[in-house]
């Protein structure tokens, strides 16, 4: 588990080696060769701006992720957004109520394509350690919202969400997401 | 004031008052009709209990003496004297009704829409009593213990 992660955060570190392509250096210059996509879906992988938005306690480690000790910018995280038009992912650092559902549905829709979704800690993939059996709360965010990566944790420890992050990183990378499949679908 | 000094206060103004003194502080226990004019009094009298720190409500359905009781809590303190009591009010659960004392203390007026609206008790003469947290159209009083919500919550 532990050598897994320190391969990850090694591999994303250095992201100029895994470009997508064979480069070619040739007198005066050189050529790439690629797909189109591969390129697009590198570059969004690396800078993926995260929304500013925590219900709960999960919230007090994704701000610690964010300040200088873990450090989230070091891969492409780079600065949290607080208004959903700038935002690229949205991390459910919380626990989602009833009343709040809405809210979370409006700020996903504000956000512009392509987006992520990370469920952050036990609350927000499944209502949570506590507050489960409850008339005010969600049993988990996907009811509301397509989620991308879920970690697990009550809360998740700062590793972990650098994990899930990377892990978006990859699946970005890997191909497409789910919305560009849905919307590839819907052309004719 | 010591407790033995507070609850002399009390009892000379109100024989009636039922004191406990397992908790962390003075319990005095008051019967619904006393209260208005009882709570006047712990503002204005010597106990001069000028802050409203904590007012909820408790459900004993669950348990076998408690079938048919809602007890309102409340704590006072004092901020120039800083001594504390808490007051307990029983309530027939099948009609909770209490006077309001958001006229005393102004930080009531929210606290009392939250319990009217969790456990169902009618604050008489209250200025505004609308829901504060749930939606308009709920049903039920969700901090009842008989609260029953088959689509969230499932019987443990």
């Amino acid at each position: 588990m532990d050598n897994n992660q320190n391969n990850d955060l090694k591999s994303a570190s250095s992201s100029n080696g895994d470009f997508p392509g064979q480069t070619y250096e040739l007198p005066g210059g050189g050529i790439i060769i690629s797909s189109f996509t591969d390129i697009v879906n590198w570059a969004r992988s690396n800078s993926l701006w995260p929304l500013t938005f925590a219900t709960s306690c999960c919230g007090i480690e994704m701000m610690s992720v964010a300040s200088s000790k873990y450090d989230f910018s070091r891969f492409g995280f780079e600065v949290a957004r607080a208004t959903p038009r700038q935002a690229d992912v949205i991390i459910i650092a919380g626990t989602i109520v009833n009343k709040m559902a809405p809210v979370l549905k409006r700020l996903y829709d504000q956000m512009a394509d392509p987006k992520y979704v990370i469920a952050m800690g036990a609350c927000a993939i499944s209502g949570g350690p506590f507050f489960y059996n409850t008339y005010s709360v969600v049993k988990g965010a996907d009811h509301v919202i397509p989620v991308d990566v879920y970690i697990p944790g009550c809360p998740p420890r700062p590793e972990a969400l650098l994990h899930a992050l990377i892990t978006l990183q990859q699946k970005i990378k890997s191909g497409l997401t789910r919305e560009q499949i849905r919307a590839e679908n819907l052309q004719p | 004031m010591t407790n033995e000094e507070l609850k002399q206060h009390i009892t000379a103004a109100l024989p009636a008052a039922v004191f406990d003194e397992t908790g962390e502080w003075l319990n005095v226990q008051v019967e619904a009709n006393a209260w208005k004019h009882f709570a006047q009094w712990l503002r204005n009298g010597q106990l001069n209990m000028d802050y409203l720190f904590c007012l909820t409500c408790i459900d004993w359905s669950a348990t076998p003496t408690g079938k048919n009781l809602l007890t309102m809590v409340y704590h006072f303190t004092s901020t120039s004297a800083r001594h504390t009591i808490v007051v307990k009010v029983k309530l027939d659960r099948s009609k909770p009704e209490i006077e309001t004392v958001s006229d005393i203390w102004r930080t009531a007026e929210f606290h009392e829409r939250e319990v009217f609206e969790l456990f169902g008790v009618q604050f008489l003469h209250h200025p505004d009593l609308r829901r504060l947290i749930l939606t308009d159209d709920f049903e039920g009083y969700p901090l009842r213990k008989d609260f029953e919500d088959p689509v969230n919550m499932i019987k443990l």
